[in-house]
């Protein structure tokens, strides 16, 4: 019964060859849909997996099922919906959705046949990112797989119930992965974010309701609909549900990826399982969640990783994977990796972002270079500001402005040190 | 070098573009993918390509300009026979991308985004590949390789 406690990575196996429907199905596979369409209505799937608390793993922390019984089904509302796997992984440090489509893409497509049948959507899509290809040839060929035993396509496993999964492929932004801007993808549009509301699920791609779902949550599913909601609700340690991926990367010893129970505190992902830190290394700090989450401090290693418990430390979860920073790493220099990242993958379509990241770029640049001046640290926590939600049109500047105001907050005297003279400024004549 | 006459997408493009009309509601929606399809045949999307694309889905090619320009992976200009994707993001930038973007672009005699005179590789920075417990890492045409080392470029072009 060992496996039970790690249901999304049961069939990961060390040489990264990946589950065939045969492999899948021996462990249990296609058990939660055939479950689903052969018992159970719609509305009871979103109930079961409202009731099991599983929360979005692309950072957002929604409950999935409360998400799916927003769309509106009634009879007299038009009846094409449609369902997304958001499956364009692109937060800097993050490699957990990688994993879960290379080697069991089936995990993914049965979660997805389940969110559609819980939705009536008979078209889904998994917009993948376009670097993924081993990913995508391995879904690819999942998907031949599923439809040839029946379980996608007309009819699947002989209920009224039809359906088709269709994988996009996308072109590389980052801004892909904001779903609202993810349906302007689809559209073969530029990838800039709507204004919200009208939210996707009711007014999504071309209009039609849309859920849109990071691939985690998805591979969540089967396992809810087959083990049922207890046994899901049993497995997290703290107050959220449910295993989910953690990883550490940086100068760890043993970097990787872990399905760990929810509630589970920092300090053992970094020390149990990547080992701690390097020899001749020491933690300076880490982001929880990928590049646009607070800096934490090694005072924080025994906050635990539940949605909450990270943000009362003053971060994010996140995509719950950990970037760690060492002693020997400028804490400011990593600023402002992060800010070109973020200015570079602006879409360009609200102001505060479009200039005010280029401008904390030039301001991080000028401070590296020794041309800053002790006003540029105000400037900078202005923009944290200025770019702070309600700002803009979606998350990215704002997630941006997470590692930098935090940095300044934890690290001023890095800030400082490049400042020249402006220790000298501050100290009386 | 000599300018080549275009003569229209080729009916393998056009057979590809139109197979995936069929997967959206409507043609505008096939823009990325048929810009990757002629891409895969041509490894850049010329002005002549662009144009054509943008007849057979029936948009005007400013808008698929729009689209063609803001997508890392759409290259408007000619790329090498492989492209070489650096990551530049946050963990392999830790554990030096830069030296390593150093070190190809050396190899090659190339800044970033220009073809090595053999017309074979073209370096460009791309953002995380999502394999950080193996940086740095480099995308080379579709295959990832992970885990560089100062020895990238023996690594990456072999010895």
């Amino acid at each position: 019964m060992e496996k039970m406690n790690k249901p999304l990575t049961k069939n990961i196996r060390p040489d990264r060859a990946f589950a065939t429907l045969a492999d899948y199905e021996s462990t249990g596979g296609y058990q939660g849909l055939r479950k689903a369409i052969t018992g159970l209505q719609p509305k009871d799937v979103q109930q079961w997996v409202k009731d099991a608390g599983l929360r979005g793993r692309g950072g957002s922390g929604f409950n999935a099922g409360l998400k799916w019984s927003l769309v509106p089904m009634d009879a007299n509302v038009p009846q094409t919906r449609y369902l997304i796997a958001n499956a364009d992984e692109m937060e800097p440090g993050t490699f957990k959705d990688r994993m879960l489509m290379e080697q069991d893409p089936h995990q993914l497509i049965e979660g997805m046949i389940i969110a559609a049948y819980a939705i009536q959507a008979n078209t889904a899509y998994i917009f993948l990112r376009g670097e993924y290809h081993l990913a995508r040839r391995r879904l690819a060929y999942a998907l031949l797989e599923a439809r040839s035993k029946g379980y996608l396509g007309e009819q699947v496993l002989n209920s009224a119930f039809s359906m088709e999964i269709v994988l996009h492929t996308s072109a590389g932004r980052y801004i892909c992965g904001e779903e609202t801007a993810l349906l302007n993808a689809l559209e073969g549009k530029r990838a800039t974010p709507r204004a919200k509301p009208p939210f996707p699920l009711v007014t999504g791609l071309w209009g039609k309701p849309t859920i849109v779902n990071n691939v985690e949550t998805l591979c969540n599913v089967p396992h809810i609909l087959h083990y049922g909601v207890e046994w899901y609700q049993g497995l997290g340690r703290g107050v959220d549900k449910g295993t989910k991926l953690f990883g550490a990367s940086g100068r760890v010893k043993y970097p990787g990826l872990w399905e760990l129970p929810m509630g589970i505190p920092i300090r053992e992902v970094i020390e149990k399982y990547a080992g701690g830190m390097r020899d001749g290394y020491k933690l300076r700090g880490f982001l929880p969640g990928g590049a646009s989450t607070d800096f934490l401090l090694p005072e924080h290693l025994d906050v635990v990783l539940d949605y909450e418990a990270v943000a009362k430390a003053g971060s994010r979860l996140g995509t719950g994977t950990i970037i760690v920073l060492d002693d020997q790493t400028c804490p400011v220099q990593m600023v402002l990796n992060l800010e070109q990242f973020f200015a570079q993958e602006s879409c360009g379509w609200c102001t505060p972002c479009r200039d005010g990241l280029p401008w904390t770029v030039t301001l991080l640049k000028d401070i590296l270079a020794g041309k800053g001046r002790i006003e540029d640290l105000d400037t900078l926590a202005g923009l944290t500001r200025m770019l702070a939600p309600g700002n803009t049109f979606c998350a990215l500047a704002p997630g941006a402005m997470e590692p930098l105001q935090s940095a300044l907050k934890y690290f001023r005297d890095d800030f400082e040190r490049y400042i020249v003279g402006s220790h000298a400024i501050m100290e009386p004549a | 070098m000599k300018k080549q006459v275009f003569e229209g997408l080729s009916p393998a493009e056009i057979k590809e573009i139109n197979a995936e009309t069929s997967h959206y509601e409507d043609k505008a929606a096939v823009s990325i993918e048929a810009l990757k399809i002629v891409q895969k045949y041509r490894r850049w999307v010329s002005d002549d390509c662009l144009i054509a694309v943008a007849e057979l889905l029936d948009i005007s090619p400013t808008q698929l300009e729009a689209v063609a320009t803001f997508y890392n992976l759409i290259y408007r200009q000619p790329v090498g026979k492989t492209v070489i994707h650096y990551c530049n993001s946050v963990t392999c930038w830790m554990l030096g991308s830069d030296q390593i973007q150093e070190r190809l672009c050396r190899h090659l005699n190339v800044g970033l985004g220009e073809m090595s005179t053999d017309g074979e590789y073209t370096i460009l920075p791309i953002v995380c590949l999502g394999a950080c417990d193996h940086a740095p890492v480099a995308m080379v045409g579709d295959e990832l390789r992970l885990d560089l080392t100062e020895n990238a470029v023996n690594e990456i072009f072999g010895r």
